[in-house]
This record gives structure tokens, sequence and C-alpha cells, in this order.
């Protein structure tokens, strides 16, 4: 394991809770890794896995963060929506060989700026220990072990 | 990708980069920032200054737009939330459409959660590019403005739907008021006394509902239900079944003499059961419109063989029973909803210990409320039902069924204080009574409740006992009630000659078929969804349609009435309006990629979805732009109006640093 490995992270952060939970630890000046960079979007429901699956050519793992289940959407059911479509893409990712948990899905609130950093330093040391995932230069070649 | 006309080529976006003093500057190196963001090919300017969101430095926003043509605007900043909109605003004065202006949050998402110069400074880049890379995407887009209906739906004839209806009419729009059962008023009607002032409940509502029905503005439809709702804020289609009173209340004089020769009694509704009315009757006296009802399923029909009685014109002079009344479909275009369909009692069935369905003392609280009732089947003495007498020892039970996993998790909010409303007229009316209340805890939360409290329970002797009780039931004419005090640790079991019971306040079961015609969310104990707990509490997810009393959930009238009002308010502010604005961030069908699935139309939480001649289309008004039907479109053939796949797509590319 390469003792330097700094993970990437895109992630995508709903306008109304995620992204306001990453403000919020922005505003207690809570620290996490700077590896992680953020895409807002309207709502989690919104978020296509064809985004995920791009941003996973481009990253060594992906979050999500959207409003808590069952009632915090914005927009009424998008969280679920979006975690329907994560548990599907997490079985297509362990049939191609890449580990389900480079793509994390969190319920983060707008009050939850604890969580958001936590989170980020959680799944950044994960990452860490998973190694690079290097898709785009190695399509095949480099992908995690099955598990 | 699916828009090949946008192109990023002839943009020309100017960046600004805030230190916001050391907030950021501190962590991120601006001039490098500025440094790499002007090799970007659409960055046609890009300057770092100290407060970009002062005077000064919105003057160097317009300043660049105009001497350098830009077309599109990022500043780099703070968090959206905090100056998107001034700086839109910035944008527009510079002659700019204000979705050509996005922001790179690179202070609270960056320079504040980040120690490393370097490695902010590198995210802080990659933030400003994905910005850019966006704007240049982004459509110049105009409010969506629609006209309207300025006439309001009120549905519920309760003192929540009566409040909201006369507010609306006395501001000088028109109202439908709608209500299911013949007369207006709802439970409030049936109160004898209201607390903590013990004002006579009918001496404030009955008042109301005359104002309802000779108000000009207001069309009253009683006997009706809601049949669908569709439509959208300013322009809901309502259509309304109006069903058949077999009286013509324009006619009826109240003489009586109809009720008088009427043979068949039933239990009445308006006394809770306690005592009989007509299958011709009113419900109470006072009761609007003034008339009298027929109940189909009672009377014995209009065949003079049978019956008739009521028909004959001897008996009705002004001949306004009429047996060929019809039901009738009355169709309303309305601007705005509001939905008050108030309450229920859980059913005491469902609570077999108690045994409020077998035993004939042991009542619920409603009931106990018409027996306090001048107007009521005793005429104001309560009286038990089993031998007429007295009682002279009463026990109220409170939270029966609520505050409870097995029956209703919630808290009735109005049980404590009119339980103790109960006990203080009681014991006004028999002073040499015993009087024990059971209780779990006390909430009287309400201005002047907890005085009402003390006093009932210093002045009044009152006997409360911290406790739920576990077993009810009645023998030899004597009502046993087994508890636990949870004070003194120690088992109860006494005898009482009444047993009044707090029942759970619940929704109408009705309710959840009104909800989802008007697509209202409901929540976990079936009361209608506000949209935002706080700063939303009267409106519901879908624009133009408020919520207002107990079917929101269990409320004083002190508190259903502020609700009634509020949401008035909320629905003047909408009707007094010319037109209205929506935001233009929206679905966008490409009709040619459309194959006409329809997986778009259930995914959609507004309806906002139909197919049209079989592609689907989507109604802007009512959409929120969420955008779960461009997630959900397998052909890619809908799309967010500035977030649209392509521009998230590049983001992408942009935060990964491929740009």
């Amino acid at each position: 394991m390469d003792a330097q490995f700094k993970p990437h992270i895109i992630a995508f952060l709903c306008k109304w809770c995620g992204y306001a939970g990453a403000d919020m630890a922005g505003t207690s000046r809570l620290k996490y890794p700077p590896s992680i960079v953020p895409i807002q979007v309207p709502c989690s429901g919104r978020i296509k896995m064809e985004h995920v699956l791009k941003a996973l050519t481009n990253s060594d793992g992906v979050l999500i963060a959207g409003c808590h289940v069952p009632s915090g959407c914005h927009y009424v059911s998008g969280n679920f929506k979006c975690l329907k479509r994560v548990t599907l893409l997490k079985k297509l990712l362990m049939q191609i060989g890449i580990n389900p948990a480079r793509v994390r899905l969190e319920w983060i609130s707008a009050t939850e700026g604890r969580k958001f950093a936590r989170v980020v330093r959680e799944f950044t040391r994960e990452l860490e220990e998973l190694g690079p995932l290097n898709l785009a230069e190695n399509s095949g070649g480099n992908r995690d072990k099955r598990e | 990708m699916l828009n090949p006309s946008l192109t990023t080529r002839k943009e020309r976006i100017g960046v600004f980069v805030c230190h916001c003093g050391r907030n950021i500057a501190a962590t991120v190196d601006t001039e490098k920032v500025v440094e790499e963001i002007l090799k970007h090919p659409a960055v046609a300017h890009a300057e770092d200054y100290e407060y970009v969101c002062s005077s000064p430095g919105q003057g160097l926003i317009e300043k660049a737009v105009k001497e350098k043509r830009l077309t599109g605007v990022v500043v780099a900043a703070c968090s959206p939330s905090l100056h998107e909109n001034t700086f839109r605003e910035t944008a527009e004065r510079a002659g700019l459409n204000r979705y050509k202006c996005e922001i790179a949050n690179i202070r609270e998402q960056c320079s504040w959660v980040h120690e490393d110069v370097e490695n902010a400074t590198e995210k802080a880049i990659k933030l400003a590019k994905s910005a850019v890379e966006k704007v240049a995407r982004n459509e110049q887009l105009e409010p969506i403005k629609v006209g309207l209906y300025k006439k309001a739906l009120v549905i519920g004839g309760g003192i929540a739907g009566i409040r909201a209806a006369l507010d609306i009419a006395d501001a000088g729009f028109p109202v439908v008021l709608v209500e299911k059962n013949p007369t207006i008023g709802g439970h409030m009607a049936q109160l004898a006394e209201t607390f903590p002032t013990l004002d006579c409940a009918s001496c404030i509502l009955t008042p109301l509902m005359s104002a309802v029905v000779h108000h000009p503005n207001i069309k009253l439809l009683t006997l009706s239900e809601i049949i669908d709702v569709k439509g959208y804020i300013g322009n809901f289609h309502v259509r309304i079944k109006k069903n058949p009173r077999y009286v013509d209340p324009d006619k009826c004089n109240l003489c009586n003499n109809c009720v008088d020769v009427c043979p068949v009694a039933v239990p009445s509704e308006f006394d809770e059961g306690l005592s009989l009315r007509k299958a011709i009757y009113i419900p109470f006296p006072q009761a609007v419109p003034s008339s009298y009802v027929i109940d189909l399923d009672a009377c014995l029909g209009m065949n003079p063989i049978i019956c008739g009685k009521c028909a004959d014109p001897d008996i009705c002079g002004p001949e306004a029973v009429n047996f060929d009344d019809q039901e009738e479909i009355i169709e309303e275009d309305v601007g705005v909803i509001i939905v008050a369909a108030g309450y229920e009692l859980y059913n005491p069935k469902n609570i077999g210990e108690y045994g409020a369905d077998k035993y004939p003392d042991v009542i619920t609280s409603l009931q106990f409320e018409r027996l306090l009732s001048p107007n009521g089947p005793t005429a104001g003495i309560p009286k038990r039902s089993s031998d007429e007498k007295i009682p002279k020892k009463i026990a109220f039970i409170h939270c029966v069924g609520s505050r409870d996993e097995r029956h209703q998790p919630h808290c009735s909010h109005i049980c404590c204080t009119y339980s103790a409303k109960h006990a203080l007229l009681f014991k006004e009316l028999v002073p040499d009574a015993e009087v024990y209340s059971f209780y779990i805890d006390i909430r009287a939360v309400g201005k002047n409740y907890e005085d009402f409290i003390r006093r009932v329970q210093e002045e009044a002797k009152i006997r409360y006992i911290r406790g739920k009780v576990s077993k009810i039931y009645e023998q030899d004419g004597k009502v046993k009630i087994f508890a636990v005090d949870t004070i003194l640790n120690k088992r109860i079991e006494i005898e009482v000659d009444m047993a009044v019971l707090a029942l759970s306040i619940v929704p109408a079961p009705s309710i959840e078929d009104l909800a989802s015609k008007m697509r209202i969310q409901i929540d976990r104990n079936k009361f209608l969804q506000e949209l935002h707990p706080k700063l939303h509490p009267v409106e519901s997810a879908t624009s133009g349609i408020f919520l207002a009393g107990a079917a929101q959930s269990p409320k004083d009238i002190q508190d259903t009435v502020a609700q009634a009002s509020a949401a008035a308010s909320k629905a003047l502010g909408i009707l007094t309006q010319e037109r209205i604005s929506h935001i233009p961030t929206v679905a966008k069908v490409y009709k040619d990629y459309c194959s006409g699935c329809g997986l778009c139309i259930p995914v959609c939480p507004y309806g906002a979805i139909e197919l049209v001649n079989g592609t689907a289309e989507v109604n802007e008004v009512v959409c929120e732009g969420c955008g779960a039907c461009v997630s959900t479109c397998p052909s890619g053939a809908i799309d967010l109006k500035n977030h649209t796949d392509e521009q998230v797509g590049i983001m992408v590319r942009a935060v990964a640093g491929e740009i």
C-alpha cells in the first residue's frame, strides 16, 4: 500500500441538506481532508447513476449526501429514489469488480456539520485502505478484488 | 449532451475571487486561483478583491461585465446560501440574466475546513472551474408567470374552515366552503364551554356560522364532498359532489311538523348517540343552513303507502320536502385551497380493556361534553345512561389511546385541559361529588392554561392521580377502575359512578383519500403534513394548498383559529396577485427522444408530468425542479434546466481536475 496515497473524492451534495450540512461544517470550522470536492445537486433523487460511474472514473470514491429518510426530503421522496438507485448501483459495482464501499450514501441534515466532517474523514480513511481506483487509466487491470 | 447548440465557445466568463478579509485569503492563494482560472478558454476576465460583496466589490463586477463584454460571472466566495442572490442582482444590474451568475463556494467548503494552503488552493481552482463550466452552459431564464382564478376553496366547515372562509371573504374574494355534514360548525358546536375562559361555545360560534351563510362572497355547499382536484396553484379545477338534502332550505321555515310526524328514530350524531333524532331532522337548532335534512338510510321512503308523512302538504306547508332532490356535480375553478378537514375521536372499541362500547357509564369526552351542554340530552346536568342518576363519583381518564404505541403515539394536545374543564364544570354542578383525574403528565401548554389547571386542582379539589388505568369494567351499577399510582407506587382500585375517557384525537378516516386527491403528504399519525414545521407551518407541499386546524395536528380552538387566519392570509397573498411567479429551473422534455414510456409520471412528487400525444409534457408551473424525472428517464429525454446532464458531467470532470 502506498503510504502517500491521498484518495480523491467527488461528492454530490443535495442543496437542502447535504450541501447545507457541509456549509455548517465550514461555519463550525471543522477540519477534514481537502481531497473531497463537492458538486451541488438540487436533490439526491436528481443524481443519475451514470453521474456516479462517471465520477468513479475520475476519483477513488463518491460520496452522496441527501436529506434524512423518511421525511427530510425537500421534494418529498427524492432521498428514497436515491437510496434505491445506489443499492442497485452497488450490486452492479460488485459485478464489475469494484468495491461497493467506494460509493457512500449518507443522510446529512443542514445542522449536521459534525457528521459531514466525520463522514469525510472516515470515508477518506477507508479509501486510503482500499487504495487508488484508476479506472480511467487502466480499465480492468487495477480493479478491486472481488468481495 | 442533448443540447448541442449550447456551446461554451462564445462565452466570456468573468471570475471574481473574494478574500473575505482573511477568511478565504489566509488559506487559499487567491492570486494563484486568478492566475490558473485565466488559463481556462471560456474565462475572459479574472480578478481578486478583498470583499467582493461590498459595494465597491459589486462595482468591479458591473464594470468588468460592461467593459469586457462578459456573458457570465462566477464569484468564488462564500456559500451560495449567503450571497447568491446578492451577486445575481449585481449581474442583473450589469445587464446579464440572473442565471448567468454562479457561486464557487471556496469559504464554507474550502478555506474554513482545510489548513494546507497548497491543497486548499488546488481545491478552490477546481471549484471555480466547475462553476465556470456550469455558468457557461446556463440558459438565460425568466421566472414563469401565469394568471390565476381569484377564488378560494375551503374544505371543512368547522371553526377552522369558517374562520378561513370569513377572512378571505371579508378581504373581498369569493370563497366556496365545502362541508360534508348537513351543517357547518364542526365539533366546536358540540362543546359546552371552552377552556380556559369558560365561554359558552355556541355563543362564540353561532354568530360566525350565521355570518358565513349571509356573506355575499361565500358560497356554502353542505352535504358535499370533493370528487377530485386537478391543476396547480392559481388554477385548480375542483369537482364537488353535493348530496341531496331532500328539503329545500329556502322554503323550510323550521316549523318542526315534519319531525313530529316522522316515525323513525335513530341515535343523534350531534349528541354522540346519547339521544335520538328522527329520520328528518335538524342536527341542532342553530344549524346552518337552517333547514331539516332527510337521512335516507333511516327514512322509510317516499312511497305514501309506506310513509311519506313529512311530504304531506298539510304537514309541510311551504312544500319544502322534496323527495326528488338529486345529487349534483358542481365544478369550480379556484386559485387556492385551504384544507380544514378536522378530526375525530379514536374509536373506543379499539381499547377493549376500558369497555367504552360495553358499559353505559363509561363514556367518551365528547359525550360528556354533550351531557354538560345546556342544549344536550340531559339539559346540562350529567346523568348516567344506565339509570338516569346524577353521578356522585366520577373519574376522568387522560391519554386514552394517546401517547400509546399500541394505539396512537402522538399527544392529543387538548385532553389535559379539557378534562380539567370537565372536572371543574361537573364539580360546580355537583359540589359534593368526588372527582378523580388519572393522568400521565399534565400538558397544559397555552396562554393561562397553567393557571386554569391550578385552579381546578386547588379550588375545585379534584384528586389528580398520576398513573395509567389498566382496566375498567362495570358491575352492579358501579364502574370499577384499576390503576397504578406511579407517585406513591401502589395499586389503586376505585369504584365510581361514571368514567369519562379522553380519547385520542385522530384525523378523519377520509383524510387519506382527500390528501391523495390533492397530493398533500400525511405524517406517520395520518395528520396532514405541513411543508416545514417551523417556517411553513400552514403550507402543504403542493403550492397553493394550505392547511388549518386539527387535520394538521391536534390543537385547541385558539391555535386552530390562529392557523386558519394564517392560512387565509397566505391564500390572500396569492389571490391579491395579478400573476404568479414560479422558478424557471424546471424539467424540460426533448420530445424527439421521448418514447412515451411514462416512467417519469409516477416519480414526480407533484404530478407535473403527463403524456400528451404519446410524449411526456411538463407543466412548468407545477414542476419544482427536483430532477427525479431526469434521473428516471431511460432515454435521456428529460433534462433539468440549468442543471443538465451535460452540466453535471462537465462539473464532474472539472472537480476531478481533468479540465
